[in-house]
């Protein structure tokens, strides 16, 4: 890292212009001591002895760590929900990410079901354009699926600098989609090279039993734990991962609340699937057992969907399997409410409004829980706060990496540093801090967000406005090299051969006894063919070369050479 | 479970009396030799020197394993499919079946989506009381679901003796279930005490599957196996263990085609679920490779859902888990079509007939790849084709056991006879036999129906239509033990808590209107046209909220329980 010369003359104001001396770099993959210099938000020089100009101001870190700026990749900051909004609009909550050494959220696009995509694309665009203090991305739900929307994911995707969507597996009759959606939309997003994410919970069985708890009279926010066993996130999660295999897309889970969604991804990772799962601050920090208590304010502000499991040996086995390297990125689902929102559902916990806080908690719940208790080292925990989620946007290395070129966003990090969350401190407006009461180690230094400083010395210097949207292209390699190279495998052949001669029985195409079943045939079929007259030729089907590569989620299956000659026996 | 009185046994003659002399009786639990007498189709007598009439026949068994016949728990014979009807109906079923040493079947009972289960179950009894050659009973499939099938199955557990029912994944539109509707099928089966039986694959992917494979000019059978992958198996087995779990029901899985299926059920097992894996003969004994012979029928042959694997080490990989326990009892799901019928799918596979043989063939492949192998023993040979169905059914001890007072349902076995399986000496009528050219090690040399010779020196003497109808009763011990003791822990309760007085935020009922057609935002299950609750006035009290009291007819939760020490936090905003 020697550091070019030509860095004087250009028109920029001396606070665009920043030195970081004798920090400690911490990339994900090593960790080496040399002094950074910033101009026009961008990093310009790393090394020793840097010719910077004269009068930058400079910073001294005396040997602290220097960290990529954190990236959140979920929040749902200003997200309108019947007709109220979350307490923390962009302003409010990309101050608080900045707080906590968060330098770029990724914010989810939830457009109704029915409404045009690129719409509630564009309107998220100008609230956080508005107000966001800092750089920022989006994923685009996909709430309901039919030409139009396909259509208005490929523009997004080509145009808008999107390439994340999320669907849903859970809300029935709202959000939910069905397998084949899900199919479809997966296939085509393998096409267009986005990640498919998804919120994994059955909706089916949590309908039948949220029904089960209101009957019971469990109507208090227990009965949202108890109706969303994690058995319910561990088998969507399960079903996702298979037709995401069948599609040969690739997964992103987003919220993995329990051990045993958590389980179920390790070990699709581990037979191959391209599959990452994003735990939040909450699932990290803290458990489900606070749905019972007495105070129903309290307990309502831990609703969110999939719920804290009320198992508390939890957030460590998360921890475990996020050093590991089983789950890949972290969130914080920052989504806050109000009590008096909340209260919404106060006869009825299917009525309360779900979202837990976590994005100014996220960068010390986890150094503290993974770092100090010796589950990663430096270098992992900027891979699972920055630098895995800038590969899987295809954002790196502008985002998650100290290197010349790349963003100044950048966290001088104070490993000893003691701090107790509190809802009286906290930059949330919400009432309540489901991480109440908690002390962590570890926190932001100094945090500079694109070039400039924002946090020094406990004061917050935030600018409303200043994010830029940062667009995320298609077909990031760390997802998409593996999946491409699958794609190349996955060609399917037909068995040439002889015209089938014989005897056809005479049958039925609807299944006899009732007029209204339908016909027992491959359900997406054309009408009934004449099976009398043979379109079966040697030269008919399609040679393989001809077949396209379809979006193929499947590996060869060798056609056993050796057995496919044998004859008739009979 | 003495002196079962069937129908057919009331004249006496001579020939209902049996002595063996010098067995080794095998059950699932030990083996031990003895004599053994029988008389009215009921094993009377089992030891040494027993006291018997004169001019009994007797067979000297010079030391072989005598054994419980076998109970193919999965059988679909003369089904109809499309106007078309399996090529082997109750007479020639059976009639294999006990060719190869079981003595009963249970057929699945198919009911067309729209009839009633009742009309059908008669249908079949019917068919099968006309044909049948040895004891039977029947599984009932549910194929659509709503108040009238509950009642039937009701009437059915209640009245006919019928514990088991199976619901379908699979067959989009035609009969497969919804994940709700499987949640309600299951939590009407416990409730019943009955055995919940699932076809374990996604259909809905197998539909966008086949699809896909049509579209690229993929017609022949290799597309059968290649639309329904093994994850795809996989994936509704899990969907179904999740479900059981939810609702505390017992799971049945049939058709364990995969390892992945396999274990998924063998890690469920370990978690504590209550279920039930079933391999059948084709899993055990052959592989998905044949779906690309170059034979169209030879390929069409093999056509069954869930697929044969193309991993040629699943036959080897299922064999083992059903040596450890980890799989549990073996059919045949033996529904064999002849190549007329198949061909009705010559140009597209999705329209070939599906099922396979495996009935006659079963016991054999079985003893010849684990117990020739050293995978199990005999006990456990014992377990897995007969004793386990048993339990699990509820038919033991009177079947699956040889015990005093147990039917006469017997299997002299010889563990050393070696057999080419072939189409041309087969009992089926299909042209193709799936396991052609397979040999195997053990066979029958004596079979023992109700305590009638039925096979003997290679020759099979059946009697068209003297199989029983065998009743059923729910709650099996085997299964319903552990049901049982968990819905007593499931108790929910709500926390008591005081009235919330705080300010509450003003809402659209409906989520922001953008499409008149998107339903509300609320709990999809609460009742339709439920009027909207007025938030402002609460009908929280500390009185009225104590809902232990009532009781919960469906407790299939499990207690978690409430962390006291932290429950009383308050605010700290």
């Amino acid at each position: 890292f020697s550091g070019h010369a030509d860095l004087l003359g250009g028109p920029y104001s001396y606070s665009d212009r920043l030195l970081i001396k004798g920090g400690r770099i911490v990339n994900d993959d090593q960790s080496f001591h040399a002094d950074i210099y910033m101009e026009d938000g961008l990093i310009k020089q790393i090394g020793d002895n840097l010719i910077v100009p004269g009068g930058v101001k400079t910073i001294e870190a005396n040997g602290k760590m220097v960290i990529p700026g954190g990236i959140d990749i979920h929040t749902h900051f200003q997200m309108p929900y019947r007709g109220t909004t979350t307490v923390d609009d962009f302003a409010q909550g990309s101050k608080a990410a900045l707080a906590g050494g968060t330098t770029m959220i990724v914010d989810h696009v939830m457009p109704e079901p029915g409404a045009s995509l690129i719409e509630a694309h564009d309107q998220w665009r100008q609230w956080a354009d508005e107000k966001a203090c800092c750089d920022y991305s989006l994923h685009v739900d996909i709430t309901h699926w039919n030409d139009s929307v396909k259509q208005e994911v490929d523009n997004l995707i080509k145009e808008k600098g999107v390439n994340s969507f999320q669907v849903y597996m859970a809300y029935k009759d709202y959000y939910q989609m069905s397998n084949s959606e899900l199919y479809e939309v997966f296939t085509f997003l393998a096409e267009r090279g986005g990640i498919a994410q998804v919120h994994a919970e059955n909706g089916e069985i949590i309908a039948e039993e949220q029904a089960r708890m209101l009957q019971m009279g469990i109507t208090g926010p227990e009965g949202h734990v108890l109706s969303r066993p994690e058995e319910l996130e561990a088998e969507a999660v399960f079903r996702a991962i298979t037709i995401a295999s069948q599609t040969n897309c690739p997964l992103y889970v987003t919220r993995v609340m329990s051990k045993s969604a958590a389980d179920i991804i390790s070990q699709a990772r581990k037979k191959g699937n391209v599959v990452f799962g994003e735990p939040i601050t909450a699932s990290l920090g803290t458990d489900g057992t606070h749905y019972w208590s007495k105070n129903w304010a309290k307990a309502a502000s831990f609703v969110t969907s999939p719920p804290l499991s009320p198992d508390p040996t939890t957030p460590d086995y998360l921890n475990t399997l996020l050093s590991s390297g089983d789950l890949s990125v972290t969130g914080s689902a920052h989504c806050t409410f109000s009590v008096a929102q909340k209260a919404i559902g106060k006869d009825d916990f299917t009525q309360i409004p779900e979202g837990v806080n976590g994005v100014e908690e996220r960068m010390a719940l986890i150094w503290d829980k993974a770092v100090t208790t010796g589950k990663m080292d430096e270098n992992m925990f900027v891979a699972v706060t920055s630098t895995n989620a800038a590969k899987i946007l295809n954002l790196y290395p502008r985002k998650g990496r100290i290197a010349v070129g790349s963003d100044a966003d950048l966290v001088i990090w104070d490993t000893d540093a003691i701090r107790t969350i509190t809802a009286k401190t906290h930059n949330s407006a919400a009432e309540y801090n489901i991480f109440e009461g908690v002390e962590l180690r570890g926190a932001p230094l100094v945090v500079i967000c694109q070039g400039k400083i924002v946090l020094e010395d406990g004061n917050l210097h935030a600018t409303s406005g200043v994010g830029r949207f940062i667009p995320c292209s298609p077909f990031p390699d760390f997802a998409y090299k593996r999946i491409k190279a699958r794609k190349q495998l996955a060609v399917l052949r037909a068995v040439p051969r002889g015209m089938y001669d014989g005897p056809v029985s005479e049958f039925s195409m609807s299944r006899g006894g009732t007029p209204s079943a339908s016909a027992r045939t491959s359900p997406t079929k054309q009408p009934v063919r004449n099976l009398h007259q043979s379109g079966f030729s040697l030269a008919g089907p399609p040679t393989p070369d001809d077949i396209p590569i379809r979006p193929a989620g499947r590996r060869i299956v060798v056609p056993p050479g050796g057995r496919s000659n044998i004859t008739s026996l009979s | 479970m003495s002196g079962y009185q069937g129908k057919k046994n009331i004249p006496r003659i001579t020939s209902d009396r049996l002595l063996i002399k010098g067995a080794k009786i095998v059950n699932d639990d030990q083996s031990f030799c003895a004599d053994i007498y029988m008389e009215d189709g009921v094993i009377k007598q089992i030891g040494e020197n027993l006291i018997v009439p004169g001019g009994v026949k007797t067979i000297d068994a010079h030391g072989r394993m005598l054994m419980p016949g076998g109970i193919d728990v999965h059988t679909r014979f003369q089904m109809p499919d499309r106007g078309m009807t399996a090529a082997d109906d109750f007479y020639q079923g059976t009639k294999a079946a006990l060719a190869g040493g079981t003595t009963m079947i249970i057929d699945h009972v198919l009911p067309e989506p729209g009839t009633s289960l009742m009309s059908a179950f008669e249908q079949w009894r019917e068919w099968a009381d006309s044909k049948s050659c040895c004891d039977y009973s029947l599984h009932i499939d549910i194929t659509e679901w709503h108040k009238g099938i509950q009642e039937e199955m009701e009437t059915l557990v209640k009245d006919h003796g019928v514990n088991s029912f199976l619901v379908y994944l699979a067959y989009k539109d035609i009969f497969q279930l919804t994940d709700a509707q499987v949640y309600e099928v299951f939590s009407v089966i416990r409730d019943l005490g009955a055995i919940a039986q699932v076809h374990a694959e996604n259909g809905d992917i197998v539909a966008e599957e086949q699809r896909r494979m049509l579209e690229q000019g993929i017609t022949g059978p290799e597309g059968h196996v290649l639309s329904r992958p093994e994850e795809v198996e996989a994936e509704a087995v899990n969907r179904s263990v999740t479900v059981a779990n939810q609702t505390n029901c017992p799971l049945y899985v049939t058709k364990v085609m995969s390892k992945s299926a396999a274990d998924v059920i063998a890690q469920a097992r370990k978690k504590g679920t209550v279920v039930y894996g079933e391999p059948i003969t084709a899993s055990l004994g052959t592989d998905g490779s044949h779906y690309w012979s170059k034979n169209w029928a030879k390929a069409a042959a093999y056509v069954t859902s869930p697929p044969l694997s193309p991993d040629p080490t699943t036959p080897d990989y299922l064999n083992s888990l059903l040596s450890c326990g980890d799989l549990q009892v073996t059919g045949s799901a033996h529904c064999p079509f002849n190549t007329a019928q198949r061909a009705v799918g010559k140009d597209d596979f999705s329209l070939i007939p599906e099922g396979v043989n495996g009935t006659e063939e079963r016991m054999s492949i079985i003893w010849d790849k684990c117990v020739v192998t050293g995978k199990m023993d005999e006990n456990q040979f014992v377990a897995v084709t007969s004793t386990n169905a048993a339990k699990i059914f509820n038919l033991y001890p009177r079947k699956g056991r040889i015990a005093v007072g147990s039917d006469a349902d017997l299997v002299l076995w010889d563990p050393d006879v070696t057999k080419i399986i072939s189409a041309k000496s087969h009992q089926s009528t299909v042209e193709y036999n799936i396991f052609e050219g397979t040999e195997v090690r053990g066979g029958p040399l004596v079979v023992i129906s109700q305590g009638k010779i039925v096979l003997e020196d290679g020759n099979l003497h059946v009697t068209e239509g003297s199989g029983r109808y065998v009743v059923r009763k729910p709650f099996p011990d085997y299964v319903y033990k552990r049901i049982k003791a968990r819905s007593r822990l499931a108790e929910l309760r709500g926390v008591p808590r005081g009235l919330y007085d705080g300010p509450v935020c003003e809402v659209s009922v409906t989520p922001k209107t953008m499409t008149p057609a998107s339903s509300a935002k609320t709990s999809p299950a609460k009742q339709p046209g439920q009027p909207i609750r007025n938030l402002h006035q609460s009908g929280f009290s500390l009185s009225g909220a104590q809902i232990d009291d009532n009781v919960p007819r469906r407790n299939t939760q499990r207690i978690v329980a409430p962390p006291g020490g932290r429950a009383n936090i308050t605010s700290l905003g």
